[in-house]
């Protein structure tokens, strides 16, 4: 089987076959990052672009490297050094990029369906890394196969996603491919922070994390967007802390063995406490490295000639 | 392919022949290289892996001497990576030993134009410089498009383009022979 897609914006409508061969793929990749020499010639002469209307640094730099080790050449996008200060809109950003023969362009944007949008507007491949609160599908792809290479499986899976779930796009990718692959999905969080309609995705609503916790093989922590909105939605982080805050006792709650994920930047203290942030059961600088080799493998799948 | 889709299809190897001509070319590897110092295997995904397990399992009967084995998968090494609408399948390469300074046989069942046989070797070089790339096949057709030569061959089968050559094995859950048809 291929991935017989132009674009990979969601992964709402991704097939468990399409999933399972995109992880299939970066375990290919991830034998090449382990190499001394960790560059393959496979996207020779292809250009990648990185627009990027938010700030990022991990997924950008994850994508950049991605593409540079699949000898493809890259160029960032940003609004503040671009024409948009100009006034000009995101179709034509990006038309004038595809003018330049851009091949795959990455998107992250802060309004839902940009990267949708997009897609229908160019004939190049887009990537979504990241549409306002809608989806962030390669982070979500990352978090899977780090899953997977700690040798769970999904069938079954119990997986408790913590935090601010409204605003979160990786909680959203996370639980349409979660469940899909046949995992059992809990989301915890306060109410002001918790999606009207979540349980129609498949998943569980849990307000309290201990009784949440019980028995979960994996717990994937969400970042407290403080700079956004978090504050006017509980009434102190103090508060916020002690009632879903992430502590060593915490995990005791859960499956022996079980994984604490993070898609980064944690704030220390906050929703992970420190020690578990550094113990062994985090997982969190895993999910970074095996960033890099997803993404090759999405960028892999996605260059076929159009 | 199920043997049954074809229209004629001529045995060109039977178990027999395909189990002395490893046998042979194992005996050549030894010969020339003088034993099994600095020696690796490393076979093409995915019919020259079984072979080079096959190779290396004689060599060890042989000379009693454990040797290295590695599989490329040398997709992303294609020259037609380009021209493809859709990308085809990733297996894992796996070279568990560092390939520096070993004489490397690379290993693959049939050698058609060449093109393999050049992207597995710009492959093995990412992975390190070895001190001599040797190449063992069990079939040469010909019809080569790079100036490329096997160091060691099982049998040479003259035939024409139209023509397919198919290498079944055990290992994938066939009887060993070699067979042309017509596509």
């Amino acid at each position: 089987m291929s991935l017989k897609r132009k674009d990979l914006l969601s992964l709402a409508p991704l097939s468990v076959d399409e999933i399972r061969l995109i992880l299939q793929t970066a375990d290919s990749f991830k034998e090449v990052t382990g190499r001394e020499i960790k560059k393959v010639p496979a996207l020779r002469g292809r250009t990648v672009v990185n627009l990027f209307f938010e700030p990022s640094t991990r997924t950008r730099t994850s994508f950049e490297l991605a593409a540079k080790r699949l000898s493809a050449d890259v160029i960032n996008f940003s609004p503040s050094s671009s024409s948009v200060v100009k006034g000009e809109t995101l179709l034509d950003t990006a038309r004038n990029i595809e003018a330049m023969q851009a091949d795959i362009i990455v998107l992250r944007h802060p309004s839902a369906g940009a990267a949708e949008a997009l897609a229908l507007g160019v004939k190049s491949s887009v990537i979504n890394a990241g549409d306002g609160w809608h989806e962030h599908p390669t982070q979500a792809l990352l978090d899977l196969y780090t899953i997977r290479e700690r040798g769970l499986s999904f069938e079954g899976l119990r997986v408790a996603i913590v935090g601010d779930v409204s605003h979160s796009r990786v909680a959203r990718s996370n639980i349409h491919a979660l469940v899909k692959l046949g995992a059992e999905v809990r989301v915890v969080g306060p109410p002001t922070m918790m999606p009207c309609g979540v349980e129609k995705l498949g998943a569980r609503v849990y307000y309290n994390l201990d009784e949440a916790l019980r028995g979960v093989q994996v717990i994937m922590m969400l970042r407290l967007q403080l700079e956004r909105q978090g504050i006017a939605l509980f009434p102190t982080i103090r508060e916020y802390v002690r009632l879903y805050g992430l502590t060593t006792e915490r995990v005791k709650l859960a499956e022996p063995g079980a994984i604490v994920m993070h898609p980064g930047p944690i704030n220390r203290g906050v929703e992970i406490d420190p020690e578990v942030a550094d113990s062994l059961s985090s997982v969190i600088l895993e999910q970074v490295a095996n960033g890099v080799a997803v993404r090759m493998g999405i960028l892999y799948l996605l260059s076929g000639s159009n | 392919m199920p043997s049954s889709d074809r229209q004629v299809e001529r045995l060109v190897m039977d178990a027999g022949d395909i189990a002395r001509a490893v046998t042979r070319i194992a005996h050549e590897i030894l010969e020339r290289n003088k034993g099994v110092q600095a020696l690796a295997l490393v076979g093409i995904r995915t019919g020259g892996v079984h072979l080079a397990h096959r190779l290396v399992r004689r060599i060890q009967e042989i000379e009693a001497a454990t040797v290295p084995i590695g599989e490329l998968d040398i997709t992303l090494y294609r020259d037609d990576l380009s021209l493809r609408k859709e990308q085809p399948i990733l297996r894992k390469t796996s070279v568990p030993f560092d390939i520096s300074d070993k004489i490397v046989v690379l290993v693959d069942d049939v050698l058609f134009t060449g093109r393999t046989i050049r992207a597995a070797m710009d492959g093995l070089i990412d992975l390190g410089r070895p001190a001599e790339i040797q190449l063992a096949v069990l079939v040469d057709r010909g019809h080569r498009q790079l100036p490329i030569k096997a160091t060691y061959i099982g049998k040479n089968i003259p035939t024409s383009r139209e023509e397919k050559i198919q290498v079944l094995l055990e290992e994938e859950g066939e009887d060993d022979r070699v067979v042309i048809f017509k596509a």
